[in-house]
């Protein structure tokens, strides 16, 4: 179970330099990264996958932080494609069918694409029991590591948190990740005090005024 | 915008440039992908869904109280109430800026972000540098974007763990009470609705 290792839970790791801004438009540097953003949308409204099992596959490549954005998208597709045997490596890497398809769900056709994007896959689900935390109420999230695609970063593992919003009963990323279905959970949020995340920082350069909320199902979650 | 699809030639197609197409293709004859489809989902990208939307709920905002009200409250409905929704924007928040507390919104884990008001997120936004100090280092991040913030200013980060997508509404500039709404919403700069900047000073901006 614990072998699971996510090369994307980057909150809080040093030594990656300074940010480049850079000004509006100018998205993609070269064509293949737009078809590589419309394969990976059109693959997944197939429904071959869900969007938490599309995270798991790019966090998990093992050259994640060689890789660029859309580099990470493409191999998150193909990684995908042959674990489910829809092409294998072959098709994948000569572009010409030698296996026949398999079938999909749906295949997003041209006309209705804005339809599609206008209506999204919302994730709020009716509440099965009430929630078991309530606004202002302490709590600490999970120390240990899930062992396998999780929504809770690292650097706020096993700390203290004040419930500051009740978002409503969210598809439970950690479940549908491992095929386990929707596993509808309360999500909060929760806000963090900088030394509780930071605590060497704040001692030694001093604190910056920081809080930090997550959102985090309720799972993730026990009192404090 | 620095592309360059207008000017590749069969000689000049790069190795991810032949990936692609190869991916594409295959995907075509197992009948997985309308091709069609594609152009229309690069198309919506490029050109209709950008960080315009956004500007727009955030000058209606600064116009009308009721408006800011119903976005700070219910803001997935009233940010549809503008035509905006749909696909990475289907649970909204918006975050009001203030004198007191200073919005930054990040996702430490991938590259979360409302695309029916922001649209795709920039290259920095999904890189390692502001992914990884956002949450530590944010006066950091934002002194990177040239902005320096009273200390006493508390800098609240969001850090998009779940498909919650939150929009950033940046203060109204001062002296900005004879702007038009549309005027207004050319202040409205993506990065201020990401929290990295804040919304443009006309008065600063006729100085320089």
């Amino acid at each position: 179970m614990s072998h699971y290792t996510s090369h994307a839970d980057l909150g809080g790791l040093p030594g990656f330099g300074v940010v480049a801004p850079a000004p509006e438009g100018g998205l993609f540097h070269a064509d293949w990264e737009r078809k590589a953003l419309a394969l990976t949308l059109a693959m997944g409204a197939t429904g071959s996958w869900n969007i938490d099992q599309s995270r798991a596959a790019r966090e998990t490549l093992p050259d994640y932080l060689k890789l660029s954005y859309y580099q990470v998208w493409l191999a998150a597709i193909e990684k995908l494609l042959q674990e489910r045997s829809l092409a294998t490596a072959g098709e994948i890497r000569s572009g010409v069918l030698q296996q026949p398809p398999l079938p999909v769900a749906r295949v997003l056709q041209a006309q209705a694409v804005s339809a599609a994007l206008l209506k999204g896959s919302p994730v709020l689900r009716t509440p099965a029991q009430p929630a078991r935390f309530s606004l202002g109420q302490h709590v600490r999230t999970r120390s240990a590591p899930a062992g396998h695609h999780t929504r809770l970063p690292g650097y706020a593992r096993g700390k203290q948190g004040v419930i500051e919003r009740i978002h409503g009963v969210h598809v439970f990323a950690d479940s549908q990740a491992q095929g386990l279905g929707e596993d509808p959970q309360w999500l909060y949020g929760v806000v963090m005090e900088e030394a509780q995340l930071w605590p060497e920082r704040v001692s030694g350069s001093g604190a910056q005024g920081l809080k930090v909320s997550i959102d985090a199902w309720e799972p993730y979650l026990e009192a404090a | 915008m620095p592309d360059h699809d207008h000017d590749h030639h069969h000689s000049e197609l790069s190795e991810m440039d032949l990936r692609v197409r190869a991916l594409q293709s295959v995907l075509t004859q197992k009948g997985y992908i309308d091709p069609a489809a594609l152009d229309v989902l690069i198309d919506t990208y490029q050109t209709q869904v950008g960080p315009r939307n956004g500007a727009r709920v955030v000058a209606r905002s600064w116009v009308d109280p009721q408006f800011r009200d119903w976005l700070l409250r219910d803001a997935t409905q009233a940010i549809a109430s503008l035509g905006y929704s749909g696909r990475q924007g289907e649970h909204m928040v918006a975050l009001e800026n203030t004198a007191e507390r200073h919005n930054l919104v990040v996702c430490t884990l991938c590259s979360c972000y409302p695309w029916p008001v922001l649209g795709l997120p920039p290259v920095w936004y999904k890189s390692a540098p502001y992914r990884s100090r956002a949450v530590k280092d944010p006066r950091g991040v934002l002194a990177d974007f040239g902005v320096h913030l009273p200390e006493t200013t508390e800098i609240r980060v969001w850090d998009s763990t779940a498909e919650v997508r939150y929009l950033v509404i940046p203060q109204r500039p001062a002296g900005t009470g004879h702007l038009s709404e549309d005027e207004l919403a050319a202040l409205v700069t993506r990065d201020a609705m990401i929290g990295t900047r804040l919304a443009k000073d006309p008065a600063v901006e006729e100085a320089a």
